[in-house]
């Protein structure tokens, strides 16, 4: 059967090109990955090959013709005897559908903007635990070893890698006592070689393990951080829901104290920007035991930022087994003037700027949102709607901060309800320095924090 | 290089040696219908064909067994082909479409299968090598015998990853065979424009990992050389390397106009060295299958290969609200 031969794309993004010369002529028999014809793209001259094999009974685009768009029927090719008339059926069209599934339309219909009436996300407003459970006063480094062992401890397929977790006893002490308990097929000691150990780690999640990777500290984890992003983070969706990464990443991240630029960086927001990641930022022993437990059962990869100066520091821990689920904020303290919204160690600025306003009369309302993917919302937009003023608070870069984001998310939600811009009180716009007091210049600091409330609040 | 050389180990049955040439075939016409589509604006994007590699995979996949992994980069679908995958939902996933493996969200370099134990399908050269360690690393914690053969090629090699990798595996005696597809270009660039040592396969000696080079045109010296390094992995001695030397005929993409290398060297491989026309003739001389026996296998596999050219039409593109889902898994 005669069939049509049409001007192939020959790159992703060919449109029409030019039939720059017939290389088989009317008559000439041809065979699969015969060169036929070449075409000229907009990039190159590339040879264009027959795929069948028969005739080629008539030329319907002269060489030499130029703009030829892409699907026009350029010669005839057929078997022994037929003719060009002979053509069963027009050319196939292109995937026809591909117009009405525009990009636009698809963001329309999906994420329709807030209307001048707010429409506040559900809130989860019951305790992280019940209130009668008995408290011990516990550092967030012992908080975040008893999460991993109660875990591992439940769950077979639980294991810690990463560089000085075993007989070190982890570099900053977090997982001390786990290779005793566990032993050296559970808790394992990596080269230096963070791409390599997050690639693995990653691999092993996608077999079924639900690896914990510590990062000595997550500066050394941009060595990885293809990894994280492009294999932990995507597959599960480029897989159609086949298979995903159910695993932890985890270890300090931000400014320790004077360990300078290379090891004093946040990224809280950078990982909060990756659909596929869960990221959790603890400030509390509490919740950082509750929410690496939860991240640990977590089908998803998680990237859980904690912070070195914050590991020393004891807050009381329920003793009972406990989960704290992500996307649920804590609201610290309650306040009827300003919202200040953190993370982490922000928190540390948001509570002292809180107990300090007090004092001249200013009531502060502080949530700590604990996790940045998912991230609360619902607790966000109630309490800036009561307040009508906001400050974020963050120790990392101010260009795409998490407090950028949260503040165009208020401004396209509660504009009305806003008496003043949100500021956002974040570290410094450069490379940390070393020297004592301009590394503290660098850091947000609770002053700061306070004269952007005066400043929201015209005190 | 002896034009259609018999094989030097000719102790195989003719029901294996039909298996290989009907596995190879369906990769070759499978890809050559790929890149028809392709032409005709059916798949988009980046396409990376097969053909000319065929015998690395039918060869590895002849030495498998069940539960072993198999992993490569986004020149991936002869093995998934040759793993098993349905040709309609391999083709579908090219057009981008609901019956495709992935739903239409993958696209020609991201499928997988969970059920047949492919892991992808990765575009970042090389990432798949720690990945492939990885799922070698799930097989020794669970304490069985599987293999998880990791397939990259002569330009992933000079990705340090790998070497993170070959010291990791060494050191914690994953199962894991590096097979390293030398089709002799990264993309555009000649091996020898690229690489200090041409000899890949001894980079694992520095690592204590064993290698061998082998002749990828040749299906049975790859299927020898796979069951060697398959038995020293199952046997608990940790990775082994393979360098398949091997060739592509076509561009590195679609869009490749392969300018780099001559005409007549494509051609030179194609007539004297095509994996698949040795195997062809090693049927006929050896009286294993006359020339109608083949006319029918070519038969068959056209129209499994229309079949998947067909579904992958009619397969509707995904629904809308996919554009959300599998984003995040669900605790179960």
């Amino acid at each position: 059967m005669a069939t049509e031969l049409l001007m192939p794309a020959l790159s992703p993004t060919m449109e029409e090109g030019t039939l720059a010369k017939w290389v088989a002529k009317e008559g000439d028999s041809v065979n699969s990955g015969d060169i036929i014809a070449e075409i000229e793209t907009d990039k190159a001259t590339m040879e264009f090959e027959a795929v069948d094999e028969g005739i080629l009974l008539k030329i319907l685009v002269p060489e030499g013709s130029e703009g030829v768009k892409v699907n026009t029927p350029i010669a005839v090719i057929g078997e022994e005897g037929e003719s060009a008339g002979d053509v069963a059926q027009p050319a196939a069209p292109v995937a026809a559908a591909a117009e009405e599934v525009s990009p636009q339309g698809a963001a329309e219909e999906a994420a329709p903007l807030a209307p001048a009436q707010v429409a506040v996300p559900s809130v989860d407003v019951t305790p992280d635990y019940p209130a009668d459970a008995a408290l011990k006063p516990t550092t967030v480094r012992e908080a975040l070893r008893d999460a991993m062992a109660e875990e591992m401890r439940a769950d077979a397929d639980v294991f810690v890698m990463g560089e000085e977790v075993a007989e070190y006893q982890g570099a900053y002490k977090v997982t001390q006592g786990l290779l005793d308990e566990f032993g050296d097929k559970r808790v394992i000691d990596t080269p230096i070689t963070e791409h390599g150990f997050a690639g693995i780690g990653t691999g092993a999640a996608f077999a079924g393990l639900k690896p914990i990777v510590e990062f000595m500290t997550f500066n050394f984890a941009m060595q990885a951080i293809d990894q994280i992003i492009n294999s932990a983070a995507k597959t599960l969706y480029m897989s159609g829901g086949q298979m995903g990464a159910p695993m932890v990443f985890r270890g300090p991240n931000g400014a320790a104290a004077r360990v300078g630029a290379q090891h004093s960086q946040d990224y809280a927001a950078w990982y909060s920007a990756i659909p596929g990641l869960k990221v959790a930022m603890p400030y509390s022993a509490a919740d950082a035991k509750g929410l690496l437990k939860a991240a640990i059962r977590d089908p998803n990869p998680v990237i859980f930022l904690e912070n070195e100066i914050l590991y020393g520091r004891s807050f009381d821990v329920p003793q009972i087994d406990y989960t704290i689920p992500f996307g649920k904020a804590r609201i610290w303290r309650e306040g009827s003037d300003v919202t200040l919204v953190s993370f982490g160690i922000g928190m540390q600025y948001a509570l002292e700027a809180a107990d300090r306003l007090a004092e001249d009369g200013i009531s502060a309302e502080v949530i700590d949102l604990r996790t940045l993917r998912p991230l609360d919302y619902g607790t966000i937009l109630n309490s800036v709607m009561k307040t009508n003023r906001c400050v974020t608070i963050e120790e990392g870069f101010p260009v795409g901060s998490i407090g950028n984001h949260l503040s165009a998310y208020i401004m396209e939600n509660a504009f009305d309800y806003l008496d003043a811009p949100v500021i956002n009180c974040t570290g410094k716009d450069v490379p940390m320095p070393y020297a004592a007091n301009l590394e503290k210049l660098a850091l947000v600091t609770t002053d700061e924090v306070i004269a952007a409330v005066k400043q929201v609040t015209y005190r | 290089m002896a034009a259609k050389k018999p094989a030097k180990s000719p102790n195989v049955s003719k029901d294996e040696l039909l298996g290989y040439y009907r596995e190879m075939l369906l990769i070759r016409r499978f890809e050559e219908k790929a890149g028809q589509l392709y032409g005709m604006g059916l798949i988009g994007g980046f396409c990376h064909l097969y053909i000319g590699q065929e015998a690395v995979v039918v060869g590895l996949e002849a030495t498998s067994q069940e539960g072993d992994q198999r992993i490569t980069s986004y020149r991936d679908h002869g093995h998934m082909l040759a793993c098993g995958m349905d040709p309609n939902g391999v083709m579908a996933e090219l057009t981008g479409r609901e019956g495709g493996y992935s739903k239409g969200k993958g696209g020609s370099m991201h499928m997988f299968s969970k059920e047949k134990e492919f892991y992808g399908g990765h575009g970042i050269v090389g990432a798949q090598v720690p990945l492939g360690a990885g799922l070698a690393f799930a097989n020794k914690y669970r304490g069985n015998d599987n293999v998880s053969f990791t397939y990259f090629g002569d330009g992933s090699a000079n990705q340090g990853q790998v070497y993170e990798t070959f010291n990791m595996a060494a050191l914690w005696k994953l199962p894991v065979v590096f097979v390293i597809e030398n089709n002799q270009y990264a993309m555009g660039t000649a091996q020898k424009r690229s690489t200090s040592s041409p000899a890949i396969y001894t980079r694992g000696e520095a690592f204590g990992i064993p290698g061998e080079s082998v002749d990828g045109m040749d299906v049975l010296a790859v299927k020898a050389a796979g069951e060697k390094a398959t038995a020293h992995c199952r046997a608990g001695k940790g990775p082994y390397i393979l360098e398949v030397m091997t060739y592509r005929y076509r561009g590195h993409s679609m869009s490749d106009p392969a300018k780099y290398r001559t005409r007549e060297e494509v051609q030179k491989m194609r007539e004297e060295r095509d994996p698949i026309e040795g195997v062809r003739q090693m049927l006929l001389t050896g009286n294993h299958a006359t020339e109608d026996d083949l006319k029918a296998i070519d038969k068959d596999i056209k129209a499994v290969v229309n079949e998947a050219a067909e579904f992958s039409k009619e397969s509707p593109e995904p629904a809308l609200d996919e554009l959300y889902t599998d984003i995040y898994a669900e605790a179960v």
